[in-house]
């Protein structure tokens, strides 16, 4: 019972991050990263005491990004708290305190990027780091999940090795896809090839900047994600179909991976619509999650609690207590 | 535990690098030197006159938005964009001209502070010249948040808030440079210029296109205007002994 509030306590804290993810990405694609010029104070108030109705322009998306990330960071103070208490497993216990450090540090980065004016390389790091927090809250709503714990009613551990690699290599790629999409947004290569499919009315472009070079790598990065990404979840539709624990997840992902590729598409035609590019970091969050899921998911026989739920899946006679 | 303790040592660690950081770009304005005497007779100063004209169709004002802050809305007086500012003859306003080589020894700052107001939630004045060292006064007169942040390339970059009607700022500038961009985040249109110069030999075109650097020691000048979204462009000039050279620029668009 207990470790069922536990595990719905993670999926909302999940959504309040996901939440969050979309706030931030409002902020920078409405530019709005320096309305408030003070941190930890806005205009000098203290955050909490700072006036709604002033809450006007710019201000409206940083000075609410940051009450909602003090919203999510105390969650997350409730989830690490909570993890160490109910949790029996230490290796869970310890991920609730990594998420903890790590919203603590994105803080630290979102302050600090402020106070010095948005340096790309600190802007990239909160980015990059925003898309691990959520994932790693995600994989603990995994790892807390009944299913899980249940082994998904599996007793015998997978030999699927292709399986694995590619579950394992689908959210590496689409990590390294989203951190060339902060380099890009950071440093104002997101709209250096201004044409899609093409670049500037060819394949390859005809002439090379840096700007140019980082853009064209996203959309090479964003094929190459898209072989991996079908490669692990045909593996997965293929080979297990019966496994909807893994089914669910590959189909999900391919969805998203349409839906992010389009947003993608939409937002260098749309000149960034503020919406539309807003969405394309939410959706690749969502991507990066759905693909940790499948890897987690796939690889489950080989974590250390495995034994032990394979024994309360009720099928395996020779399991160890 | 262990972890728990090491997760809080390192936060503090890292609290105590961002703090010891933070902050550091707000230098104290240095206080002007003591006026030289020009190093030449007044006496034989000459001017540079002209015009700056606009060729072709100019690209019309647009309508600006400020639904984003109800006070705008109701303070503002001008909501059209001046990228573009035509006069009935041809004339371009908001062009910055100034004496961009061939003067010789150095001119002290003046000693008048410049104002820049923050006022109907638009910048005036939009483009603007000073001197190195000079001061510039930075007035909110909105009842509204502005934050003042200037982008430059070879000045210290800085952006500080003024959430209280009447508040004011001062700031001065180091190092020569060809524009300081300021602009507000909070208020997405709001943008000027200023040009800041190691000497007072510079002038802003008004809306009729005309402008008047006067004062200027015989000698021969490179002059260059500069309009925010046209560019640059450069003409030689020779000021006569108490004597006034013409010069007029024409800018058109593509
Ligand atoms: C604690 C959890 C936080 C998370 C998960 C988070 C997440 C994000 C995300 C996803 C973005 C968009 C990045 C992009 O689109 O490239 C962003 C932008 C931003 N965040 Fe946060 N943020 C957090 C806390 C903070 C805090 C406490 C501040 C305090 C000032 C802050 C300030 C900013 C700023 C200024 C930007 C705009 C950066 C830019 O445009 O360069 N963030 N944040
Ligand atoms: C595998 C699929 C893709 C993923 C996972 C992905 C992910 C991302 C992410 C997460 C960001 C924002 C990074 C941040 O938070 O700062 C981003 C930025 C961007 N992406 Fe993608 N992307 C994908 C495909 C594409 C495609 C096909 C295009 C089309 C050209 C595209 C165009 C862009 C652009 C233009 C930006 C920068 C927007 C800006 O400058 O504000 N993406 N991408």
């Amino acid at each position: 019972m207990g470790r069922l509030w536990l595990h719905r306590y993670v999926r909302f804290v999940a959504v309040a991050a996901a939440i969050l993810i979309t706030a931030g990405g409002a902020v920078t694609s409405t530019g709005s990263g320096l309305s408030v010029p003070d941190w930890p104070n806005t205009y000098g108030y203290s955050m909490i005491t700072f006036p709604p109705s002033m809450m006007v322009g710019g201000i409206f998306y940083e000075h609410g990004h940051r009450l909602i990330a003090t919203t999510v960071g105390l969650l997350t103070i409730g989830l690490a708290v909570w993890l160490a208490r109910a949790e029996p497993r230490e290796w869970v216990r310890r991920l609730g305190w990594l998420a903890l450090g790590a919203v603590v540090l994105q803080g630290l980065l979102g302050g600090i990027t402020v106070l010095y004016f948005l340096p790309a390389p600190v802007s990239i790091g909160h980015a990059g780091l925003a898309h691990l927090f959520f994932t790693l809250i995600v994989c603990l709503g995994v790892l807390t999940s009944p299913g899980w714990r249940r082994s998904y009613g599996r007793s015998e551990p997978p030999e699927d090795r292709t399986l694995l690699r590619l579950a394992l290599l689908a959210p590496a790629a689409v990590y390294a896809q989203i951190l060339l999409g902060a380099v890009m947004r950071h440093t104002g290569a997101g709209l250096a090839i201004p044409d899609f499919p093409l670049a500037f009315g060819h394949l390859v472009p005809p002439s090379w900047s840096a700007a140019i070079g980082i853009h064209f790598a996203h959309r090479v990065g964003a094929a190459v994600v898209t072989v991996i990404v079908f490669a692990a979840a045909s593996r997965a539709l293929a080979h297990h179909w019966a496994r909807t624990e893994l089914t669910r997840p590959a189909m999900l992902l391919v969805g998203l991976l349409l839906l992010q590729i389009g947003l993608g598409a939409w937002t260098v035609l749309s000149g960034k619509h503020v919406t539309v590019n807003t969405a394309h970091v939410t959706a690749g969050s969502l991507v990066l999650a759905t693909a940790a899921v499948l890897a987690l998911r796939a690889h489950r026989s080989r974590f250390p609690d495995a034994a032990e739920a394979s024994g309360r899946a009720g099928t395996g006679a020779e399991v160890l207590p | 535990m262990q972890h728990r303790t090491l997760w809080a040592f390192a936060s503090i660690l890292v609290l105590a690098a961002a703090a010891a950081c933070g902050g550091g770009s707000d230098a104290p304005a240095e206080a002007p030197a003591e006026p030289a005497a020009p190093a030449f007779d007044p006496a034989t100063a000459g001017n540079v006159t002209g015009s700056i004209m606009f060729e072709g169709e100019a690209p019309a004002a647009e309508m600006i938005r400020m639904n984003s802050d109800p006070v705008c809305v109701k303070e503002a007086t001008d909501t059209e964009t001046d990228y573009y500012v035509v006069g009935d003859g041809g004339g371009l306003g908001n062009v910055f001209v100034y004496v961009k080589s061939g003067l010789e020894g150095s001119f002290p700052p003046a000693s008048d502070t410049l104002i820049l107001d923050q006022k109907g939630c638009r910048y005036t004045p939009h483009v603007f010249g000073i001197q190195v060292g000079q001061t510039l006064q930075i007035v909110n007169s909105d009842p509204t948040l502005h934050n003042i942040h200037a982008t430059p390339a070879n000045n210290p970059e800085f952006n500080a808030g003024q959430p209280i009607q009447g508040m004011t700022l001062d700031r001065t500038f180091d190092n020569v440079e060809i524009m300081v961009p300021f602009k507000c985040d909070v208020h997405g249109w709001m943008n000027a210029y200023v040009g800041v110069l190691d000497h007072p030999f510079f002038a802003v075109s008004g809306s009729d296109g005309a402008f008047d650097i006067s004062g200027l020691p015989p000698g021969t000048y490179e002059i260059e205007a500069w309009h925010e979204e046209l560019g640059t462009q450069t003409q030689s000039v020779t000021v006569a002994e108490g004597g006034t050279a013409d010069v007029s620029f024409t800018f058109s668009v593509g």
